[in-house]
């Protein structure tokens, strides 16, 4: 009896909770079925409209921006080429950082351990303006790698590297070293697919910080082709307000749910490897 | 010349501690060396040295003719079995069992041979394509065993590999690996802390203390002539009875009994030594024993008590005994299976 209440209890705050993260995402899918007309008349919608192929349509192809020359296409694969570009070198650097500061008891690997590990006070945000300046001054604004180059160090994946490869034991080396392997081959035979499960986790974070960037691209980039995702949801479909025209809400709702594909994907797929890592103790 | 020889090593790590005095030692082909001794005596620094894990701080070590102190371990021919197994957790059995050879560059087909053979003689043939955690203790220490084999090295390394077995399997792969050392012939250096297995596996033991080799010998030379008072009570079991006296022209006296044997000692205060089983039960025995504990073990009993001093003395008769706890009895010493030992240095005096 006690056990039914407690289970009834539980489950009822699961499904609060599924329902808290999922009903937003329902309603800006379900407006962005309908006419615009009929969300500035009724409101948010919760049912499906029949306006959907013509909306997204629309978003993906119709050019945007003060020149009219870039479209929402191109933005997500704008986006998604920051993103991934961020997340991976930061994968491999801080994997590589972090084995050099565990393995290669180097003079003042520690010092700079910590050094790497107080940027982590020193956000994007704080530094924008010298971050700029470096930028600018080799040419890279309105470039990917002007994008992506100033996000990839990483003290927090640097720190749960680390973390990780003091845990693998010490006789694995040995018997490694006794088997042949020099520290490359220690680091892609053993420590790599030892981290796999760790290196998808980092690769997702970093993925999903990459591409939630704001204010960087946006002071990055004068050229429209180099817009993002996130940019353009202030920017595209915005036009129409200082014309005569209605506001185009129903488009900004599908453009929205369309931004948060790429992430939702990248999730999905490395989840297996997740998944994989918590069954499997392969240490 | 040996096949393997140490030559005065002295190992001193970065914060100053000194692991290995100047030990010196000849290892022959084929021979099974054993390095005995309680923990953080060193033996396993020794044995790390020789494969190569451990910088030599002084001295040198020669493998088949070859210096190899500054050679790398992967070229210096020897393989080594770890006390936790160290398999790679990633990599199923025939991958752990290949890596080496891959890394050497040999041809596929000849790993395949080579990890196929080792794998019928090891009978883990079934598991190959099982990863480690799937493995029961017993399989690991196999795969771990078969991986140092499938390199054919020169010397085989064993750091304490029995340790993590339960008592039964101990006792199993502890003659499998003898069996495997002897068809083989691969000169071999098994570290470990159990007497027994010391006992029982090396053809010569080095009984290691404090960084310093106390002791080297068949391990029944080391059993019957302990060269110190260390190396009488690390061997053996039960532990050697020990009692304190005093040589006095010729003749050991403690406070509570006196041997009749000329010992040829100068007069000196000494420790003398006798094991549990050089006593015997008799009317007329120089030490009369209060008993404290039996331990009845099937095949023998061993008798804990006190004698006058209340020093406690152990006492070892075979089969089921008679004896009763509190029952105060005599028993005499077989002074020819005496050890006497100094008592400031605990070195043996005859």
């Amino acid at each position: 009896m006690n056990k039914r209440i407690v289970q009834f209890l539980s489950h009822t705050i699961l499904i609060l909770g599924v329902l808290l993260m999922v009903v937003p995402i329902w309603i800006a899918f379900a407006s962005s079925t309908h006419e615009n007309v009929t969300i500035l008349k009724e409101g948010m919608q919760w049912g499906l409209g029949d306006q959907l192929v013509r909306n997204y349509n629309e978003v993906l192809n119709q050019k945007g921006g003060f020149s009219q020359e870039i479209t929402a296409t191109r933005m997500f694969i704008n986006s998604f080429i920051m993103a991934f570009g961020i997340a991976s070198i930061k994968v491999i650097i801080s994997s590589m950082s972090a084995y050099a500061i565990v393995y290669f008891r180097f003079k003042l690997a520690v010092p700079l351990f910590w050094l790497i590990f107080i940027t982590l006070l020193v956000p994007l945000e704080v530094r924008i303006l010298p971050s700029y300046q470096v930028v600018s001054d080799l040419n890279l604004t309105n470039s990917y790698t002007g994008l992506i180059l100033p996000l990839v160090a990483s003290a927090t994946a640097t720190f749960f590297f680390r973390q990780f490869y003091k845990s693998v034991p010490d006789e694995l080396l040995e018997a490694a070293k006794l088997d042949g392997a020099n520290s490359w081959k220690f680091f892609i035979d053993f420590l790599v697919p030892l981290s796999k499960t760790m290196i998808a986790a980092m690769f997702i974070f970093m993925f999903v910080y990459g591409y939630s960037q704001y204010l960087w691209p946006l002071i990055m980039t004068t050229d429209e082709k180099y817009w993002t995702v996130v940019m353009g949801m202030k920017i595209i479909f915005q036009e129409s307000y200082e014309g005569g025209n209605l506001p185009r809400v129903a488009e900004r709702f599908a453009y929205i749910i369309l931004s948060m594909i790429p992430p939702i994907l990248v999730v999905v797929f490395l989840q297996r490897w997740f998944i994989k890592g918590l069954i499997q103790t392969e240490k | 010349m040996s096949f393997l020889e140490l030559k005065n090593i002295t190992k001193v790590y970065p914060n100053g501690t000194k692991a290995i005095n100047e030990t010196s030692l000849n290892i022959e082909y084929g021979e099974f060396m054993v390095f005995v001794g309680p923990s953080g005596c060193g033996k396993s620094t020794l044995l790390r040295m020789i494969a190569g894990l451990e910088d030599i701080t002084e001295g040198e070590i020669d493998l088949d003719g070859k210096t190899i102190n500054k050679i790398d371990p992967s070229e210096r021919d020897v393989a080594m079995v770890f006390q936790n197994y160290a398999l790679y957790p990633h990599m199923n059995v025939y991958k752990n069992l290949s890596y080496g050879l891959k890394n050497r560059g040999e041809s596929k087909e000849n790993i395949d041979n080579k990890v196929k053979e080792v794998a019928e003689l090891l009978e883990i043939k079934e598991y190959l394509q099982r990863k480690p955690a799937q493995l029961s203790g017993g399989q690991r220490q196999r795969v771990a065993m078969g991986r140092a084999i499938v390199r054919n090295p020169k010397v085989f390394l064993f750091d304490e590999p029995l340790s993590n077995l339960d008592a039964k399997l101990r006792g199993q792969v502890r003659i499998e690996i003898k069996k495997l050392q002897q068809s083989m012939n691969v000169t071999s250096v098994f570290v470990t802390h159990d007497q027994v297995e010391a006992m029982t596996l090396g053809d010569r033991l080095a009984v290691i203390n404090n960084g310093v080799i106390e002791q080297l010998g068949t391990p029944i030379e080391v059993y019957e002539k302990p060269a110190s008072k260390f190396v009488g009570e690390f061997i053996g079991s039960p532990q050697m009875n020990f009692v304190n006296g005093a040589i006095n022209n010729n003749n050991f006296e403690s406070s509570s009994f006196k041997l009749n044997k000329d010992l040829n000692i100068d007069n000196a205060s000494v420790v003398l030594g006798f094991r549990a089983e050089d006593l015997n039960l008799k009317e007329e025995g120089e030490i009369s024993l209060t008993i404290d504990i039996i331990e009845k073990l099937g095949s023998d009993s061993i008798i804990y008590g006190r004698d006058k001093d209340g020093q406690s003395i152990c006492y070892k008769e075979s089969g089921n005994t008679k004896l009763e706890v509190g029952e105060i009895i005599n028993i005499s010493l077989d002074v020819d299976a005496v050890h006497i030992f100094d008592e400031k240095t605990g070195k043996r005096l005859n």
